[in-house]
């Protein structure tokens, strides 16, 4: 590593909330022009950090050296005057104005809009990320990752040349996060800071220069990434060895419990999203889908879960025709537990409390009401029970479940679908955004059910965590199921092959 | 700073300045009362005068009291016709329009049952007409939206203009009392006239039963399983159909139950007070309930007080004109100093952490 000078760095840092030390003596220095990993499981103090450097929290204790001057920051305009840019994980974006309208908005100007200058940079700009962007184009009609690119031309437009970007891969798809990283070495190249907060590994190992590793709101390392590896980074972000193998053994394999025969759906936006898939579930074993995304995964699951109209086929669960059940019969009556994509959006009820989540889909029914009462204490001592038994970290089931972690969020809803022993379990992205120990707790559950009898449909983007945990493999394309394959026989150039579409030559 | 002293004393104060927030809707009116009085004194009138005078007027005087209730008790009802749907995530601004049908099928019913049931059965069905009639309003825009995604802002409010000349039509057509020099209906039955609980004054007892509407609301969204459905819905639409709720179900459902409150405002303005039905009865109740449900922050209990607050306001503006010669025109001001006052403390909001450093910073100079 050259000895180029530090861009930003930190010293000292310690932010309180109450009595909870969420930042305690951060030190950190980020050399110009590298690529600066924060690698921590969530709730490490990360985001926290982040916060500090881009003024919307003020640290109560510690110095922030930006160019070798110590500075103060107290709100993002100060942040930004010092060529500090931020890209959040969800977006700060209107989406109904345009490219250039966003990257505009927000900056003083003059008494009369006009966004000649503008668009012409904001072309000019894209062309040196290499991307192309109509600068015209409303921001809803964009991809994630074009809406992504978006957000770091808005902060290269403010001239920022240190860069954070907070788990900026989450809301990528694996194409995407490709082209994102080359990206992010365009921007390197051209001499910019970059400060990546992630929980990802693989792309700290790929991408950064150095890592600071945050643990409990302590850095715990500080590694140049050319002398280190996975298992270590893992074991200093963790605390503890991760086993990253899960115990596998044969699946007992039972009657069907999904049997789905040549359905179509639509999307959204009326497009046909399933084109007469057929699909089997058995009791007992992990049916593992593959696909890239956008291929009818998110329909799938929503058709199974009744969510979504089926034009055509028929979807049986249990033996039983699933017509006619609504979400929470299927889950009451069928014995299907539903894990959604996005948890935060329809797996749960923000702005409600964990005790009544923990409920979400059966407070309507006894024993947690009689002919329309509620019996609130009945739900309370159910969640607490299960909280307890699913390791929900909280103060007490009273809490907003906004207030809490991703992977807490997601133990709420993993302890809700299962707790009523289900014959059968769809999951959607079960580990998306979550840290290596909710990951493996995850997964843990998962294979626990399997063991128990429970067929579980894993549809996932993540291509290794499917080869590890699940016991056959179905690949979707272009909403049709495109080939099955035992785990065992299952290779990623196999199935790379597959989701592209082509045909695979024996 | 100490941090000894901070985890001592600090959660004391804490608790007790968590409180002042939480009491920021009683701030916000002081404050309106003092900007008010700016303009008493600038209209060349004293403030302290003209407020004693006020609150006199409408809350320490027995008659004052009895017509401060008899207001209270259509701005409630409304307020109620706002809260419910607004806990669905919906705006019913068309409580007026509710007010004007449940009044008229309210009416109707007076007219119009036979004679041969006793007066309290004939209320009684007055009452369910009138809510019913407020109900069948309120589902139009509650349909619209749940089944076509038409906004229902603008359905509900524009609804009230049709519910307005649409009573105005029927009592010119058909029951405008004979030879009236202004529409209004024939009069009820001596018997149907509401109970009156105070003597020598209005207070009629749909005062009361507005008050158990509100107590029933309250229970209804916070123990049973449709008042939590419906907060489900209004907190994330997706989650609902997740838990198998029926949101379109519960958009109309919501709408018709806070139509029905609507309606049983405009039957207590008939049954209780007009003993009629007039063209153009309603001085803007409806609109006013909105007032109130936000003074409420949707609370249907903090509804009570917040329709007694503006009621008492509205009353008092009288005895405020008739002793200090300020216009009552002035009460209008301060209504919306009060909706403007209680808009800005919502952007207070308790930041625990900012006040603990505060709390620290001060005993380090001290």
């Amino acid at each position: 590593m050259t000895a180029a000078p530090d861009r930003l760095a930190l010293e000292g840092i310690v932010k309180q909330f109450g009595t909870f030390r969420a930042n305690d003596d951060v030190n950190l220095r980020i050399a110009k022009g590298s690529i600066h990993a924060i690698l921590g499981e969530n709730g490490a103090g990360k985001s926290t950090l982040m916060n500090v450097i881009y003024g919307l929290y003020e640290q109560d204790a510690g110095r922030i050296i930006s160019n070798g001057q110590e500075v103060r920051i107290t709100d993002p305009r100060e942040a930004m005057a010092l060529g500090i840019g931020m890209v959040h994980q969800h977006f700060k974006q209107v989406n109904t104005m345009s490219v250039v309208e966003n990257v505009v908005l927000g900056l003083p100007g003059k008494q009369i809009l006009d966004l000649d200058d503008d668009r012409r940079r904001v072309r000019e700009l894209a062309a040196e990320l290499g991307s192309e962007i109509d600068p015209d184009q409303p921001m809803w009609t964009l991809p994630i990752g074009t809406q992504q690119r978006v957000e770091i031309l808005k902060m290269l437009y403010r001239d920022a040349d240190l860069l954070i970007l907070d788990e900026p891969t989450s809301v990528l798809t694996p194409t995407e996060i490709r082209a994102f990283f080359d990206l992010l070495e365009k921007l390197r190249e051209s001499g910019r800071t970059i400060l990546l907060i992630t929980h990802k590994l693989d792309e700290v190992m790929d991408l950064a220069d150095r890592v600071t590793v945050m643990r409990l709101g302590r850095v715990e390392a500080e590694l140049e990434i050319a002398e280190t590896n996975p298992r270590e980074l893992a074991r200093v972000m963790v605390g503890r060895d991760v086993v990253f193998d899960v115990e596998h053994t044969a699946p007992k394999v039972g009657d069907p419990v999904l049997e789905i025969e040549g359905i179509s759906a639509v999307d959204n936006r009326g497009i046909g999203a399933l084109d007469g898939l057929s699909l089997t579930v058995r009791g007992g074993e992990i049916l593992g889908l593959v696909g890239i995304d956008g291929n009818g995964q998110g329909e799938l699951a929503e058709t199974i879960a009744g969510l979504r109209d089926i034009s055509k086929g028929r979807i049986s669960i249990c033996g039983q025709d699933a017509r006619g059940f609504d979400p929470a019969q299927r889950k009451s009556a069928l014995g299907m537990g539903y894990v959604p994509e996005d948890r935060q959006k329809v797996g749960l009820d923000l702005d409600s409390d964990i005790a009544f989540n923990m409920v979400l889909r059966s407070f309507r029914a006894p024993p947690f009401s009689r002919a329309g009462w509620i019996n609130f204490r009945k739900i309370r001592s159910h969640a607490e029970d299960l909280a307890g038994r699913y390791d929900v970290r909280m103060q007490n089931v009273s809490q907003r479940v906004r207030d809490l972690s991703g992977g807490n969020q997601q133990k709420i809803i993993l302890a809700r679908e299962i707790e009523d022993d289900p014959r059968l379990l769809v999951v959607a992205q079960p580990t998306k955004g979550l840290d290596v120990g909710a990951i493996e707790f995850v997964q843990r559950t998962l294979l626990a059910q399997r063991d128990r009898g429970t067929g579980v449909l894993y549809i996932s983007s993540e291509l290794e965590e499917l080869l590890l945990v699940a016991d056959r493999l179905a690949v979707i394309f272009k909403g049709r199921i495109v080939g099955e394959m035992p785990a065992s026989e299952a290779t990623s150039e196999k199935l790379g092959l597959l989701m592209t579409g082509k045909e695979l030559t024996t | 700073m100490s941090a000894e002293s901070q985890t001592t004393d600090a959660p004391r104060l804490l608790a007790a300045i968590r409180v002042l927030y939480m009491l920021k809707t009683v701030w916000a009116v002081i404050v309106a009362l003092l900007i008010g009085a700016i303009f008493i004194l600038l209209a060349g009138g004293d403030p302290i005068e003209g407020y004693t005078a006020l609150f006199k007027g409408a809350f320490l005087d027995y008659w004052g009291i009895g017509d401060t209730l008899v207001r209270m008790s259509p701005l409630l009802l409304a307020g109620l016709a706002v809260i419910i749907p607004l806990r669905a995530g919906l705006f019913n601004i068309g409580a007026e329009g509710q007010i004007y049908i449940g009044a008229l099928f309210a009416t109707i019913a007076a007219l119009y049952l036979p004679d041969v049931l006793p007066g309290f059965v004939r209320i009684i069905l007055c009452m369910v007409a009138g809510a019913l009639g407020g109900a069948l309003w309120a589902a139009i825009p509650g349909v619209l939206k749940a089944y076509r995604g038409t906004n229902e802002i603008i359905t509900s409010l524009l609804l009230s203009y049709v519910a307005i000349y649409l009573i105005g039509a029927v009592l010119h057509a058909w029951l405008i009392e004979p030879g009236a020099p202004y529409p209004y209906s024939r009069e009820i039955d001596r018997e149907l006239e509401l109970p009156i609980f105070m003597p020598r004054t209005q207070a009629h007892i749909g005062i009361m039963v507005a008050w158990a509407a509100a107590i029933l609301v309250g229970v209804m969204l916070w123990r049973t399983t449709l008042g939590q459905s419906i907060q489900v819905v209004g907190h994330n639409k997706h989650a609902s159909a997740y838990a198998g709720l029926s949101v379109k179900r519960l958009t109309v459902l919501s709408f018709a139950m806070g139509g029905s409150m609507g309606g049983l405002a405009g039957t207590f303005e008939v049954l209780g007070l007009k003993y009629r039905l007039f063209d153009h009865f309603s001085p803007g109740y409806g609109m006013q309930g909105i007032i109130v449900a936000f003074l409420a922050a949707l609370n249907p209990i903090g509804a009570i007080f917040a329709a007694i607050f503006l009621a008492g306001l509205q009353v008092g503006a009288g005895s405020m004109q008739r002793a200090t010669g300020i216009d009552t025109t002035m009460v209008a001001a301060l209504q919306g100093l009060v909706v403007l006052c209680v808009a800005v403390g919502l952007a207070f909001r308790f930041h625990p952490d900012r006040w603990r450093r505060r709390i620290a910073a001060w005993r380090g100079r001290g």
